[in-house]
């Protein structure tokens, strides 16, 4: 059994990060596999069961440059963000939500509580989701989003990203995390980016796919996300190896 | 175990505060609302939880999300008729409280007692936070849980949802600590 990964992930507080000084944890997790391990038959609730194909999204949700139209195309530059889904043996994942949200092409969210005086866009929500395939691919077309400012320091800004939240296998795979766009020169003056760990930090940079690329259409960005939970018993293991090379043949 | 580990995972970030867009089922309009609400359904009694999410200030947190994942009421994560899994954000009432409505599980084995698991997210938290939620009315079972009867009674107490009963039925009650010497107890899994 393992904990939280903290090479991997940013730490509860990091003090540059303002609003994580008061609402971070400040005493270490506690373990709760180890706290298991006494009753080894047993199986936690965290590991057990499947949220993969349990939740799903409607048949065009994955393509925001459509799917909030008003009669009008949304303005901004078109693309496409792909990738796969993986658990940490390299095994694509299918069946997972895969939720995105994002500012429009001028750096304004489609939410009440933004305050930044750039316009809204009424062709564009910048809300998608879809589920990852058998192969655990997925596909959103979308607007390229913009920078935006916030109230952290003097002077701050967003670099241009994509929210991102995955629900697959069991909870102990949840993910919520931010894709950024490759050669952003705002990257790295953010204090979110910035508190990743320094080796981990370019897994959350797209990159740019000329294979994804549709001509004449949209760039393409590769975007593969790694989810954590495979922890399963080597029996359940030799299970779910077994299931997702089925997948991969068929 | 750790060998099998080939590829690290990707990295957290924080959800942000205007994540409801993107994960509300009551907040996206045009028919983009989440498919993930807020209710879970099933046999058993009704229940419904209410808390909040309090600052190491001791202020309610009005852009939290919580997420919670249960057993049925026969005590089985893996059966399939039934989804145990629920997301509310803290910023949709007044009071900043999120809320559920669900049926209460039942301990999956003699060794726990009935427990509902809880994922923390938020503005200004970059990596998500697990706990749980146990029932002040289950006393018993609570005092042979394998996780509980390994904490000191202030920690365990951090874990406890105070029961009371409403004119629209038995609810708990179950605020989350971030800090402070009532800081709730927050696990790796
Ligand atoms: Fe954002």
């Amino acid at each position: 059994m393992t904990s939280i990964d903290w090479s991997q992930h940013p730490p509860f507080i990091y003090p540059d990060y303002k609003s994580s000084v008061l609402r971070g944890p400040t005493q270490s997790m506690l373990d709760i596999g180890a706290l298991y391990a006494k009753a080894s038959a047993i199986r936690m609730g965290e590991l057990s069961g499947s949220l993969t194909d349990r939740f799903v999204p409607g048949e065009a949700d994955h393509d925001l440059i459509r799917n909030a139209q008003q009669g009008g195309a949304p303005l901004g530059e078109r693309i496409v963000v792909s990738g796969r889904v993986l658990n940490q043996q390299g095994k694509p994942v299918p069946g997972v939500l895969i939720e995105i949200w994002q500012a429009n092409s001028c750096g304004r969210y489609a939410h009440k509580v933004d305050q930044h005086d750039a316009p809204l866009d009424p062709n564009f929500r910048g809300v998608g989701r879809c589920l990852s395939d058998r192969d655990g691919s997925y596909r959103f077309y979308t607007i390229k989003p913009a920078a935006y400012p916030w109230k952290n320091h003097p002077n701050a800004w967003r670099p241009q990203h994509i929210h991102f939240s995955l629900i697959g296998q069991s909870i102990d795979s949840r993910l919520v995390t931010q894709m950024y766009f490759p050669g952003d020169p705002l990257l790295g003056f953010d204090p979110i980016f910035n508190a990743t760990p320094g080796s981990a930090q370019e897994r959350l940079i797209a990159t740019l796919d000329l294979g994804i690329t549709e001509a004449d259409f949209a760039l393409g960005y590769h975007f593969d996300i790694v989810i954590a939970g495979c922890r399963a018993t080597g029996q359940e293991e030799k299970t779910a190896e077994s299931r997702t090379a089925t997948n991969a043949e068929s | 175990m750790q060998n099998h580990k080939k590829y690290p995972p990707t990295p957290s970030q924080t959800v942000g505060p205007f994540f409801t867009i993107g994960l509300s089922s009551t907040d996206a309009a045009g028919g983009l609302a989440s498919p993930v609400t807020n209710e879970i359904a099933g046999e058993g009694e009704e229940i419904r939880i209410r808390g909040r999410v309090l600052d190491g200030n001791g202020d309610p947190v009005p852009d939290a999300m919580i997420e919670i994942w249960q057993a049925d009421s026969k005590g089985s994560f893996t059966n399939c008729e039934f989804m145990g899994f629920a997301r509310s954000e803290t910023g949709a009432g007044p009071d900043h409280c999120f809320q559920f409505k669900t049926i209460k599980p039942a301990a999956a084995s003699n060794l726990e007692a009935p427990y509902i698991s809880v994922i923390v997210y938020m503005r200004g938290l970059l990596t998500q936070a697990y706990t749980r939620l146990y029932f002040s009315d289950e006393a018993e079972a609570n005092s042979k849980d394998i996780v509980l009867s390994q904490l000191s009674e202030a920690r365990r107490n951090t874990l406890l949802a105070k029961s009371q009963q409403a004119a629209d039925g038995l609810s708990y009650e179950f605020d989350i600590r971030m800090q402070g010497d009532r800081e709730t107890v927050f696990f790796s899994v």
